[in-house]
């Protein structure tokens, strides 16, 4: 980055992509605008399931219903996938085989696919034992929080996959590639949310 | 766009950004492991805990926003910083003021709310 002017926060994509390079800077910087107003959102219904945590209304509380493992393993799948999705984003910035960035995209979104299978199999357990939204104010505030995320990574998902379908077709042209540099913030920016989620929700739930 | 080869700085930035998203790898894996170690494996006390989850979880987000976000406070335009810290302060007057006014609320209305 030090040889090039910095268009916008993050990584930039540099000279050498013309106009991808001079395109993202509004697009890139706008995406960062509707990130923040997302952190806004994420923050305050973290703020809603602490206020909530007393309100089991003898229910299940969290140390019933969370698991440190699945927890740990919804964490390291998604931290992976981060690391990947930055694989993904040099791949695509130093022009490297396109058959890399693909490979690294698809790693990406296996990755992501597998957390989302694990975390609604980890919704049906909690089902199955009583922790329903309607059961109490804290299993609301849960459910409104955890699978916004899950939401999001579900969104994420669908959009790389169209990002792939748009490779496949256009190649990597112009709205390609600023499309990828989008979704590599919302990604990582995934990642950054879930970091609240299981150092709040599942570590002190059960600590 | 062709595939061609990088120049030799392009080559040295590429191995730069490269060891930056391997560090920050590293570091939130340390950073996830060390609370989930001490909250499996050891006796450690309630309150100890939380504070350690707590200080790991904000080095965690600083280490994802300067590692993979690559948010330096020296490179960025004014107003992309500006953006950033605008909405701490926005969450920090919203969430706190929300969990200030809503547990002193409970405190003296609704004992059995405070855990």
């Amino acid at each position: 980055m030090s040889s090039t002017t910095v268009k916008h926060p993050g990584l930039n994509l540099g000279h050498a992509h013309g106009e991808a390079h001079e395109a993202s800077e509004e697009l890139v910087f706008g995406f960062w605008v509707f990130m923040m107003s997302d952190l806004i959102l994420f923050g305050l219904l973290f703020a809603t399931y602490v206020t909530m945590l007393g309100g089991t209304a003898g229910g299940p509380g969290p140390s019933e219903l969370f698991e440190l493992k699945s927890a740990f393993i919804e964490t390291t799948l998604l931290l992976v996938s981060s690391f990947t999705f930055g694989m993904a984003s040099l791949a695509l910035k130093y022009r490297t085989d396109r058959k890399v960035l693909v490979a690294w995209l698809i790693i990406t979104l296996l990755l992501g696919l597998a957390f989302l299978a694990h975390e609604l199999y980890d919704f049906h357990k909690m089902f199955s034992e009583g922790g329903v939204p309607s059961r109490s104010g804290f299993l609301s505030a849960f459910f409104a929080l955890v699978p916004l995320h899950g939401l999001h990574v579900t969104g994420a998902s669908i959009w790389l996959i169209a990002l792939l379908g748009q490779i496949a077709v256009h190649g990597l042209d112009t709205p390609t590639k600023t499309g990828l540099m989008r979704l590599a913030i919302l990604w990582h920016f995934l990642d950054v949310v879930w970091v609240g989620i299981f150092s709040l929700v599942y570590l002190g739930g059960t600590a | 766009m062709s595939h061609r080869q990088l120049s030799d700085e392009e080559a040295r930035e590429k191995a730069q950004e490269l060891k930056t998203y391997l560090w920050g790898f590293g570091l939130a894996a340390v950073l996830t492991l060390i609370p989930f170690g001490l909250a499996v494996f050891t006796p450690i006390a309630t309150a100890t805990l939380y504070w350690v989850i707590g200080v790991c979880a904000l080095i965690q987000i600083v280490v994802h926003f300067r590692f993979f976000l690559h948010i330096t406070l020296s490179r960025n335009t004014r107003e992309d910083l500006q953006l950033i810290l605008f909405t701490v302060l926005i969450l920090a007057i919203m969430v706190g003021g929300t969990i200030w006014i809503l547990f002193n609320l409970y405190y003296r209305m609704m004992p059995s709310m405070v855990p």
